[in-house]
């Protein structure tokens, strides 16, 4: 694999900021509840809630157990326990990762986010949307869009600096 | 029993059935342990449940009355979504060749995923794995004096979450070592884990022969046997034994080798006291020490879930690539 190109995240990371402050201006605080999916998202999410200067600790969400793929693959070698350090009957979720491509993370995401509670709402934060959608599911706020073929990969390493890599199957 | 090919595992030497703790590598009794860990998480939820197995049937095949591995079993399947059946079977209506050959055939036409046997007779669940067709998995609950592997790695589980390196620690194993599946399983999983000092503690009727080649020490005296131990494990005494020649009675056998609070001063002030369950109180252990801050007999039920539960998925995992 050869990377293309490195993406400016800094940048990313503003537009992301600014147009979710924007989403949550009119939300109570108290009802807030970020949730990172793991490994990405949470880096992302971290950032975020510095940024931001959010009191809430930011939730981390394994979304091993509620892949479609496990009789594909079996069971997928991360072993982090998910984490959500708040209730989340009644909150309003930003969920967060770093990038968007098939939409089957964020299935599972929120399949698994409905077995701690019902919240009353939750909105979609990613660093980047890529193409290749396979499900009804689209990001509310997002830094960029960009366009990929098949053999190409975007990928964040992290988590310090952060760092946007896309690359080439060679 | 588990000589030339190892059937627990699949040509990559991923598990695929999970019999026996000899056998398997270091590396993958740490990965039944760090799946083990997350799936400590689900327990903790409102909703204990995740969809790992959703659309697997799991048939809980017993030979042998069980009931706290039975129900953790069927427990750890449920919060994995699958579907249980559970099946018990008087064995001793009917000779165990005819009785296996028979009931296989039958169950292969329920088109389950994977089995989970207890037998009376050892090396049960491995024929039975010989004779699955490819995709379907065995776990063995205990057979005869064999094995009790996910008894053992729960307690590794246990032993883990609070004496974190194994390469340091001295375990003690008191009581019928002889005819203890878990102990035999304790021991594989205790050397493969690097423990570098392992000891039974037992009169000398029940402790096997050449239990030394295993790679442990053998005691006679509690006291000396669980000296500066970090971890004691009791057996459980099986009433039948105190009938036959081998132990004149219970109250004889507490007084000699039974875990008492003067007894466990010998071990390290932090010992932990584990029991596979369930207890004979006043036989093997002394009733302050079973509910002493020291015992971990119940967290070990609680971890047993987790555990089965990391292990059906591994194994089902593997077996439907």
């Amino acid at each position: 694999m050869t990377i293309d190109e490195t993406l400016d995240t800094t940048k990313l990371l503003n537009e992301v900021c600014g147009q979710l402050k924007d989403r949550i201006r009119h939300i109570d605080p108290n009802k807030l509840g970020f949730i990172g999916i793991h490994t990405g998202g949470v880096w992302v999410a971290n950032k975020i809630a510095e940024e931001l200067q959010l009191k809430t600790n930011v939730g981390e969400l394994n979304i091993a157990f509620y892949r479609d793929d496990f009789s594909k693959i079996g069971v997928h070698p991360t072993v982090k326990p998910s984490q959500l350090p708040f209730e989340v009957n009644g909150r309003h979720l930003i969920l967060v990762d770093d990038i968007l491509h098939t939409g089957r993370t964020v299935r599972a995401a929120m399949n698994e986010i409905f077995d701690y509670g019902r919240p009353l709402s939750i909105s979609l934060v990613v660093l980047i949307a890529r193409s290749g959608r396979e499900l009804p599911i689209h990001a509310d706020v997002c830094g960029a869009d960009i366009n990929l073929s098949k053999g190409e990969h975007v990928k964040l390493r992290g988590p310090e600096p952060l760092r946007l890599e896309i690359c080439r199957d060679s | 029993m588990m000589v030339k090919q190892n059937i627990q595992l699949d040509a990559a030497g991923r598990l695929k059935h999970f019999l026996s703790i000899e056998g398997l590598s270091k590396t993958t009794l740490i990965s039944i342990l760090d799946h083990a860990e997350t799936f400590t998480s689900v327990g903790e939820r409102a909703v204990k449940k995740v969809p790992l197995l959703r659309g697997k049937t799991v048939v809980n095949l017993f030979f042998e009355a069980s009931t706290r591995t039975r129900t953790t079993f069927e427990l750890a399947a449920k919060r994995l979504s699958a579907d249980v059946m559970n099946i018990n079977i008087d064995a001793s209506a009917t000779s165990k060749g005819e009785s296996l050959a028979d009931t296989l055939r039958t169950l292969e036409a329920m088109q389950a995923d994977m089995f989970i046997v207890r037998h009376q007779d050892s090396g049960a669940p491995e024929f039975i794995a010989r004779q699955v067709s490819s995709g379907v998995s065995v776990i063995n609950a205990g057979d005869g004096r064999h094995a009790h592997p996910t008894q053992a790695m729960l307690d590794m589980f246990t032993i883990r979450r609070h004496k974190p390196i194994f390469e340091n620690l001295t375990v003690a194993i008191v009581g019928d070592i002889k005819h203890s599946r878990v102990a035999r399983s304790e021991i594989h999983a205790l050397k493969i884990l690097g423990v570098p000092e392992i000891r039974v503690v037992a009169p000398k009727t029940l402790i096997p022969a050449e239990i030394e080649r295993l790679g442990v020490s053998v005691h006679h005296d509690i006291k000396q046997g669980i000296k500066d131990a970090d971890v004691v494990i009791m057996l459980r005494l099986q009433k039948e034994r105190m009938s036959s020649a081998l132990l004149p009675s219970g109250s004889e056998f507490f007084n000699t080798y039974g875990l008492t609070s003067k007894n466990l001063e010998a071990a390290k002030t932090d010992a932990i006291v584990m029991h596979p369950g369930p207890i004979n109180r006043g036989i093997e252990i002394d009733s302050a020490i079973a509910d002493s801050k020291q015992s971990l007999i119940l967290e070990q039920v609680t971890n047993g879930i987790a555990v089965r539960m990391a292990i059906m998925s591994l194994v089902v995992g593997n077996a439907s690539l």
